[in-house]
């Protein structure tokens, strides 16, 4: 294998900007122990990035970027028209994943249960009156229901609402992060991420982790700090529930045309059904993030994975 | 449907539980995240209490720092005195006179910044559960300190000059009536951090009078005093009441913080024991940082160089105010600092200052949420901004860009009839800001 310049990619202007960097970092390090020839840069996303990867054209660039450009597919369109490689879901992939609404769409299309939701801007509410909305939506979804911004990730903005009179702040609080709202049912039950790698073979699926925050739930706050979560890998799953989450994470990585790496997030509740929340295209790499306790347990390393990615 | 296989899982930290009670409450958040992107230079800070450091002349401090070197090497690069270096103690004492504190320079001890005399003054004066008196808002290091070493923080209401004296009285009260015992009032007298107000003459002396009375010991901290933008500085509480007042002082607004020097001083008996504590905690402050500081002051004129940054800083105090006044909505609320760094805006009724940081960091401006001043969960309507670091057409900028992320939420808070007082993000301890922008 000759010697790759490889541009690791992460920072940019999102609320995730922090978790970013230490994906970016963690990530940089990995890659230059697996492969100590290669010559492993990294970046912020600035008015410098165009002009760097013009000047530098790196063999591959691997987008670490969370939140918006990052992973609404807006970096990897201005990738594809330099023409420069990168590790990761193409932009047409990115974009349907980013979008929560889209997303649960399209992977409800396939049959995976998908808990009700509904998709509002904060000018439906304004022009409708807020009252009647929320009434009109808590009377619909029921409580207790789950508010996000419909871009994002890292759970920022996103409240569990158990009565109508907590429904206003939480929407205020969602919209804080963006201009739409999605209101879905809460589904009571044990929350799963499942790392989704491409091989030669095909998509493979690394063992799931089972998240169970000290607080009940895996806000800002349980997913950095070390010591808030207990997280079980693989997951504590029988046979059967664990052979479809598999599927469902297969599935769903399969219908969005996602490629190289995806994590999926479910719910499997009481009866074992599984509940398709969201998929991301660069997942968290930090020390306390999901993926890396899943190549972990599959007895693989960071820096291995991704360099395999980027010599396939 | 879970299978019986794994009795425990993993918390990624093997030292989860071992941690001490006061270290549990350290942790990252939703806030503290923000302000990553807050050192982006698309963003205006307001956030930052970063000093202009930028205002010094580099080849001046370039020459000190090798001088220092060539001709004390073997002294600035070895241990030195717990106390600090005996001549920069001389000289600290002739920084103190401008604002009356006159004093022995064995009664000093040099620490690395004030910061460091907050440690020590509460490591040595509270056990767990001891209340301290703090204002209301109060610096967001301090707050830090004190519950780092399990203090009971009460918080005592301020007007526009400063602690208000009855308030103090009740609060003293109500805290023994509790059979709690109130170990030390920590206020900022001068140029407040981050309140703006400064206490007058008379509500000096009030506070003064209310402390002896009590037999409770005032700690005065004064990093701003000696920037104010109008006559004389404000006489230091110490000035009046060597044995009743700890007094911190510090260079890192006078000169750069980075040398990292500050100072205590204390009455005989503290004294001692804050030198034994950091004695047991650093070994001595950086000699190299002393003798810098020590040179400066020797063949500089620090106090034209403190001229030039009251100018510096009057000129963008001039900006944001006349911007607030220029482009905030109606019902917007500011004090108006005669000297330090900062104005405490409260936002019109029904407004969040913490649920609206990301969509000001968005719309690229930040600014410190009121919530992390307090440990009480007050302060949810107002924000400190900084007017230290930023230039005046930059501080005019970012006050437009907030004066349109206000609006917007005005327009969300009508829409849904709520003050955002739900917001997702966590207050607290985890919530404050780091060193760059306390």
């Amino acid at each position: 294998m000759s010697a790759r310049h490889v541009l690791v990619l992460s920072g940019g202007l999102s609320p995730e900007r922090d978790v970013s960097l230490r994906s970016g970092r963690r990530v940089a390090e990995a890659l230059r122990s697996a492969r100590p020839d290669w010559e492993v840069t990294e970046a912020d996303v600035d008015a410098g990035l165009l002009p760097h990867l013009t000047a530098h054209r790196p063999d591959c660039v691997v987008p670490l970027l969370h939140g918006a450009a990052g992973e609404d597919g807006a970096l990897r369109d201005v990738l594809e028209t330099l023409d420069i490689d990168y590790v990761g879901s193409d932009a047409a992939g990115s974009r349907l994943a980013f979008d929560k609404p889209v997303a649960s769409t399209l992977v409800s299309g396939t049959g995976i249960a998908v808990p009700e939701f509904v998709v509002l801007p904060q000018s439906t509410f304004r022009e409708l009156g807020a009252p009647a909305v929320m009434q009109a939506v808590g009377d619909r979804i029921g409580f207790p229901l789950v508010v996000k911004p419909t871009r994002g990730g890292s759970a920022l903005g996103v409240s569990i609402v158990r009565s109508a009179q907590d429904l206003p702040p939480a929407m205020v609080s969602a919209f804080a992060y963006g201009e739409t709202a999605m209101i879905q049912r809460f589904i009571e039950g044990t929350e799963i991420a499942v790392s989704v790698i491409d091989s030669a073979d095909g998509p493979t699926v690394l063992p799931s982790v089972e998240i169970v925050p000290e607080s009940g739930m895996y806000d800002y706050h349980a997913r950095y700090t070390a010591g808030t979560t207990e997280f079980f890998c693989p997951a504590r799953l029988n046979d059967d529930v664990t052979q479809t989450v598999n599927d469902v994470a297969l599935t769903v990585h399969a219908a969005l045309g996602l490629s190289d790496l995806s994590r999926i997030d479910v719910i499997v509740d009481a009866e074992g059904v599984v509940w398709f929340l969201e998929v991301n295209v660069a997942p968290g790499m930090t020390e306390t993030s999901l993926m890396p306790q899943s190549i972990a347990a599959a007895d693989l390393s960071v820096g291995d994975v991704l360099a395999r990615l980027i010599e396939d | 449907m879970n299978a019986e296989s794994s009795p425990s899982g993993s918390r990624l930290d093997p030292w989860v539980d071992s941690y001490a009670q006061r270290a549990k409450n350290i942790s990252g958040s939703a806030i503290r995240a923000l302000f990553a992107v807050a050192s982006r230079p698309e963003v205006v800070s307001l956030a930052g209490g970063m000093p202009y450091v930028q205002a010094l002349s580099m080849d001046q401090m370039a020459d000190i720092a090798a001088r220092v070197v060539r001709e004390k090497g073997p002294q600035a690069l070895q241990y030195g005195s717990g106390q600090g270096d005996v001549r920069l103690r001389e000289q600290i004492l002739d920084v103190t006179a401008e604002v009356g504190v006159h004093a022995h320079p064995d009664d000093i001890i040099v620490t690395t910044g004030s910061q460091m005399a907050l440690d020590l003054v509460t490591r040595t004066f509270c056990d767990p559960g001891d209340v301290v008196l703090v204002e209301s808002p109060s610096y967001v290091g301090a707050l830090g300190v004190f519950r780092s070493y399990e203090c009971d923080i009460v918080h005592v209401a301020m007007d526009d000059e400063g602690l208000v004296p009855s308030a103090l009285s009740e609060a003293i009260a109500t805290v023994r009536a509790q059979g709690k015992r109130v170990k030390l009032i920590y206020t900022i007298p001068s140029f407040h951090n981050p309140a703006g107000v400064t206490q007058g003459p008379e509500r000096r002396q009030e506070i003064l009078q209310i402390a002896q009375s009590a037999g409770i010991a005032v700690l005065e901290d004064d990093p701003y005093g000696l920037l104010g933008f109008e006559g004389e500085p404000p006489r230091a509480l110490r000035a009046d009441d060597a044995e009743g007042v700890i007094y911190l002082g510090s260079f890192s607004k006078t000169i750069a913080s980075g040398l990292r020097v500050g100072w205590a001083i204390a009455p005989h008996g503290v004294r001692e024991k804050l030198v034994l504590a950091a004695e047991a905690a650093t070994l001595c402050p950086s000699n190299y940082a002393q003798l810098t500081v020590s040179e400066y002051l020797a063949t500089e004129p620090w106090q034209e160089q403190i001229k030039s940054f009251r100018e510096v800083y009057r000129e963008r105090r001039d900006a944001l105010l006349e911007s607030l006044q220029a482009m905030m909505p109606e019902g917007t609320r500011w004090t108006i600092p005669a000297g330090g760094f900062y104005s405490w805006v409260t936002l019109p009724e029904g407004l969040d200052a913490t649920a609206m940081l990301p969509r000001a960091i968005s719309e690229l401006v930040a600014y410190v949420p009121g919530t992390g001043f307090y440990v009480d969960g007050q302060g949810a309507s107002s924000m400190r901004l900084s007017y230290c670091y930023p230039d005046p057409d930059r501080i005019r900028e970012g006050v437009r860009r907030l004066s349109a992320v206000v609006e917007t939420e005005l327009e969300i808070a009508r829409t849904f009839g709520t003050a955002s007082s739900g917001s997702t993000l966590t207050d607290g301890e985890s919530s404050t800001p780091g060193p760059d922008l306390a």
